[in-house]
């Protein structure tokens, strides 16, 4: 039997949060405005219209292709992709092919085993490494939307020239796991520089995979890492078939999966899977057909005549490059080093930069504060994390009002100790039967009747006081309750 | 008086001095527009009740703010004709074409919008070559316009209707576009002044697109004075157009009495030896004559990529059409594509095959480096003259129907023009005479950004000639 080896390569497209579009001046942001309110003559394709290029959204493509570590064509230009679609008012789609602003990057990840789990145990950071190398990163514009309703369809143009970013990858992939953690560290990266909200849900981030498998005829040849092979020394498969309409990380996986069965069955047929491009069911779970090579077009690409060509000087792209900010994984180590903090918490708390940003903040102010005062807690940067994630506390609280809250939550609890014996003695007699289920040895019990007096106390006992008096109390009326019994 | 045989500065000098007002100066375009057009079909869309609205509000802000008011307005109260391929908001625009036969426009072109700040006065949209596609007006879907010296012949196009209705008094001055020879064909065809600016020096916003790296926005006038004096309001940068150039638009109207001694003069040898008509060279050569009488010194350059110009032109030229084009595709608005006239379908054809793949290399790319090589020639020219004289086109104005079946003869009369469109420089059209009572004009040629030395050297040469003076008899 054949080995059979996935080749994945994805494309995805991410929409600018910029102010205006991408060649005119109105809004970009288009979700859930009222249908064809904002548009112009530009984005409505008119005749006699020019485009004229957003310069906030070619910063921002130099930045996500520097983030991304790419080189920079120090010319670029925008060329005419042409094909016939309603929703594409001018016949064809400014976008960029043969100089596009950034090219030959990578991307390195943290790879945990086969599938990724979030661990509680830090020791699990010492993961694989794997490079997924960037082919280009360029810029175009978004087309308009078909709303069909019953027989007719409508189109809404409010999208139609929203800067679009296609990144592009070289088919570095070979599972559905890394497609998915790759995604998302990239959708956290395009989140940390401020440049799309990259919503799968709304749209603004769109997924593409191309998808082959690769037979490797000799079953005891070792297979080689394709990650970290030169493309030059392995052969692509004949054919690529790409999927469309996917618009969920779950949906990405289940549709890679889907393919590489339906390939593999082909290929251990002896067939070759056709060239095509698929649609995604989600529903199903299944890919379907769209269309075949034979009906793919051809793009007639030339120079955008309407945009001189872009020449980017030397000073620009050093400022751009000083926007590029801390990035999640950087940010993730740091935070694991610096704070000691659980990995699976400092992975959770860095996926979004707004939230470790608070997390700073409130720790250093903490810092401070702890240090004047004569209680000194340790540890407290884990606490904090704890607070955070667990919506312990409101983010929406200033970060002075969240450090005083931590500090009243995370001091010894000063512990009115009579009403605290009153008031356990109460619990007991209210709940025989539990005393009776942890005498009887449910240790477990005992947390019942604690959450019981600390909700008697409002927080206002020191849990490790509760539970001893709690246990010294249950020992002496099981002394009087033998009494008892015996008389 | 006829007044609408008066230049703009004899109107504007007349409006002044209360001779007349803005709203005779309309009648008097709209009377002969009644009187002529059945003979010239120069107008597909006639803004009569508009024009006179307009008309009679500029008599009002003159009558308010006084002579003053021409600083600001230097066109008020005159009536002009716009090309029907610029956008003019809610005053129907159909490029010459039934495709958009009932396309209104929400906006208008850049340079209409400047027109009518300065207060000029749309009487109407001229016919052309649908989408500026020929050189006599014949491809227009609304029937072909006649040349006011000549009724039998064409007026030259694309911007055919716009040269019939000024050399014939039905306005002052009219808009057209340039993209091979569509501004300059028609003003040598009908006796009048036609400017190609530079590539970039007049926004293209809001006119319909032929062939976007090859068209520029002219205007056709009769007298020089009024040409400079119409590109000093059209020109300069525009945010809507990334193609326009943030230079400085000088008052071209001021330097006109400059004196042109000295002037470096440069004769393409190349434009001078095949399918040149015998009268057209004597004519021209007589014009050289009285150049250098005016203090010009005549040398003759070389232009050696001249015979690879028109080839590299029509493919460049329809592969930007096919691409412009696509948006006619009759899903949004308009009729069907099968509605497009021949020439249309033939340039449509033409640049999708030059450009979809495995053909684009052999032809797109390799016209676009001979263009390159075009450019240069001018480049090097211009750094031994500083103008080029040539005629404008190599024959008279033709008869109707008398190219019409060849199309490759008919690209042969834009042969002496298309290669300053691939070059990107601008020439001017200047009336040098007539043969046979048919009008022949003259090509001067400057470097990137020289309008002002252009019509320098047209000013002086027309002070010398006059032949402005000789209407149409019709």
């Amino acid at each position: 039997m054949n080995n059979y080896i996935p080749v994945i390569g994805l494309e995805i497209h991410v929409e600018l949060k910029t102010k205006s579009k991408m060649f005119c001046g109105c809004p970009a942001d288009h979700f859930a405005k009222k249908p064809n309110s904002i548009c112009c003559p530009v984005c409505l394709g008119l005749p006699g219209a020019l485009p004229v290029p957003n310069k906030k959204a070619i910063e921002w493509t130099i930045l996500l292709g520097k983030t991304l570590g790419c080189a920079i064509n120090k010319v670029s230009k925008f060329d005419r992709k042409h094909y016939f679609y309603p929703d594409l008012p001018k016949g064809y789609q400014i976008s960029q092919y043969d100089e596009p602003i950034a090219t030959k990057g990578k991307l390195s990840l943290q790879i945990q085993s086969s599938k990724f789990k979030v661990q509680n145990d830090s020791s699990k950071l010492k993961n694989e490494e794997k490079t997924f190398r960037i082919h280009r990163v360029h810029l175009e514009e978004d087309t308009g939307k078909l709303i069909h309703k019953g027989n007719e369809t409508l189109i809404d143009f409010n999208r139609s020239g929203v800067p679009l970013v296609e990144i592009v990858t070289e088919p570095d992939f070979d599972n559905a796991d890394d497609v998915k953690r790759f995604l998302e560290e990239l959708q956290v990266i395009v989140r940390y520089l401020g440049i799309s909200d990259a919503d799968m849900e709304k749209g603004s981030m769109r997924l593409e995979p191309n998808i082959s498998v690769r037979e490797i005829p000799n079953p005891k040849s070792q297979i080689p890492n394709i990650s970290k092979l030169p493309i030059t020394n392995y052969q692509l498969p004949k054919y690529k078939v790409e999927v469309k309409n996917i618009n969920s990380f779950r949906f990405v996986k289940q549709a890679i999966e889907y393919e590489i069965e339906r390939q593999t069955t082909l290929l251990e047929k002896g067939e070759t899977p056709k060239q095509e491009t698929r649609g995604f069911n989600s529903n199903k779970q299944i890919t379907y057909s769209q269309r075949s090579k034979e009906e793919a077009h051809d793009y007639r690409y030339f120079p955008e005549p309407d945009i001189p060509p872009m020449i980017f000087n030397d000073d620009w792209l050093k400022q751009i490059e000083k926007q590029i900010p801390e990035l999640p994984q950087a940010k993730l180590e740091r935070f694991v080093k610096d704070y000691s903090l659980k990995f699976s918490d400092a992975f959770i708390l860095t996926r979004d930069k707004k939230l470790s940003n608070y997390f700073e903040q409130v720790n250093s102010k903490f810092k401070i504060q702890n240090s004047k005062s004569k209680l000194k807690i340790k540890n407290y940067s884990q606490s904090i994390i704890n607070l955070i994630i667990n919506n312990k506390l409101s983010k929406t609280l200033t970060i002075g009002e969240f450090v005083n809250k931590v500090i009243e939550l995370l001091a010894p609890k000063e512990t009115d100790e009579k009403l605290l014996g009153a008031t356990i003695t109460r619990i007991i007699e209210t709940n025989k039967k539990v005393v009776d289920d942890y005498k009887s040895g449910k240790q477990n019990a005992i947390m019942f009747l604690v959450g019981q007096v600390m909700r008697e106390m409002k927080g206002k006992a020191d849990a490790k006081i509760v539970i001893n008096m709690l246990k010294s109390k249950i020992q002496s009326s099981n002394v009087r309750s033998s009494r008892f019994n015996r008389d | 008086m006829n007044l609408s045989n008066l230049t703009i500065k004899e109107a504007t000098l007349g409006l002044k001095k209360k001779k007349f007002s803005s709203n005779q100066l309309v009648k008097a375009c709209l009377d002969k527009i009644k009187k002529v057009e059945k003979k010239l079909n120069a107008f597909i869309t006639i803004n009569e009740n508009g024009a006179i609205d307009q008309a009679n509000n500029c008599d009002l802000y003159f009558k308010k703010f006084g002579e003053g008011i021409f600083e600001k307005k230097p066109l008020l109260g005159i009536p002009i004709a716009i090309k029907d391929l610029f956008s003019t908001k809610d005053l129907k625009t159909t490029a010459g074409s039934i495709i958009i036969n009932k396309y209104i426009p929400p906006f208008d072109a850049t340079v209409v919008k400047k027109l009518k700040n300065a207060g000029a006065i749309i009487v109407g949209k001229t016919n052309e070559d649908a989408w500026g596609h020929g050189s006599s007006g014949e491809n227009s879907d609304h029937g072909p316009t006649r040349n006011p010296y000549n009724l039998e012949r064409v007026p030259g196009g694309s911007s055919s209707g716009s040269g019939a209705a000024v050399a014939s008094g039905e306005c002052f001055m009219a808009t057209g576009t340039d993209t091979g020879s569509s501004v300059r064909l028609p003003a040598a065809y009908c006796n009048l002044v036609g400017i190609k600016p530079t590539y970039g020096r007049v926004s293209r916003y809001g006119i319909i697109a032929m062939a976007s790296s090859f068209d520029t926005v002219g205007h056709l006038t009769k007298t020089v004075y009024d040409n400079a004096l119409t590109l000093e309001i059209t020109a300069g940068k525009d945010s809507y157009d990334a193609t326009t150039v943030p230079k400085d638009v000088p008052k071209y109207t001021h330097y006109l009495e400059k004196s042109i001694e000295g002037l470096k003069i440069g004769i393409p040898e190349e434009y001078f030896i095949s399918g040149i008509d015998e009268k057209v060279e004597n004519k021209i050569l007589s014009a050289i004559k009285q150049l250098q009488k005016l203090g010009g010194k005549v040398n003759k350059i070389s232009l050696p990529h001249t015979e690879y110009a028109m080839a590299t032109y029509y493919i460049l030229v329809p592969s930007e059409i096919s691409s412009n084009l696509s948006k006619f595709d009759g899903i949004r608005y308009g009729d069907e594509r099968e509605l497009f006239g021949d020439e249309a379908k033939r340039r449509i054809m033409l640049g999708t095959y030059t450009l979809s793949s495995g053909y684009y290399d052999a032809y797109y790319l390799k016209a676009a480096k001979v263009r390159t090589l075009v450019k240069r020639d001018f480049e090097e020219a211009f750094k031994k003259v500083d103008v080029l004289i040539a005629p404008s086109s190599p024959t008279l104005p033709f008869k109707i129907g008398e190219k019409a079946a060849d199309p490759l003869q008919m690209y042969l009369s834009d042969i002496f023009l298309c290669p300053v469109n691939l070059a990107g420089m601008p020439s001017l059209n200047v009336p040098m005479g007539f043969i046979d009572g048919l009008p022949v004009g003259m090509q001067i040629i400057g470097q990137q950004f020289s309008e002002k030395l252009l019509y320098q050297v047209a000013y002086k040469y027309e002070e010398a000639t006059q032949y402005y003076k000789i209407s149409p008899k019709i």
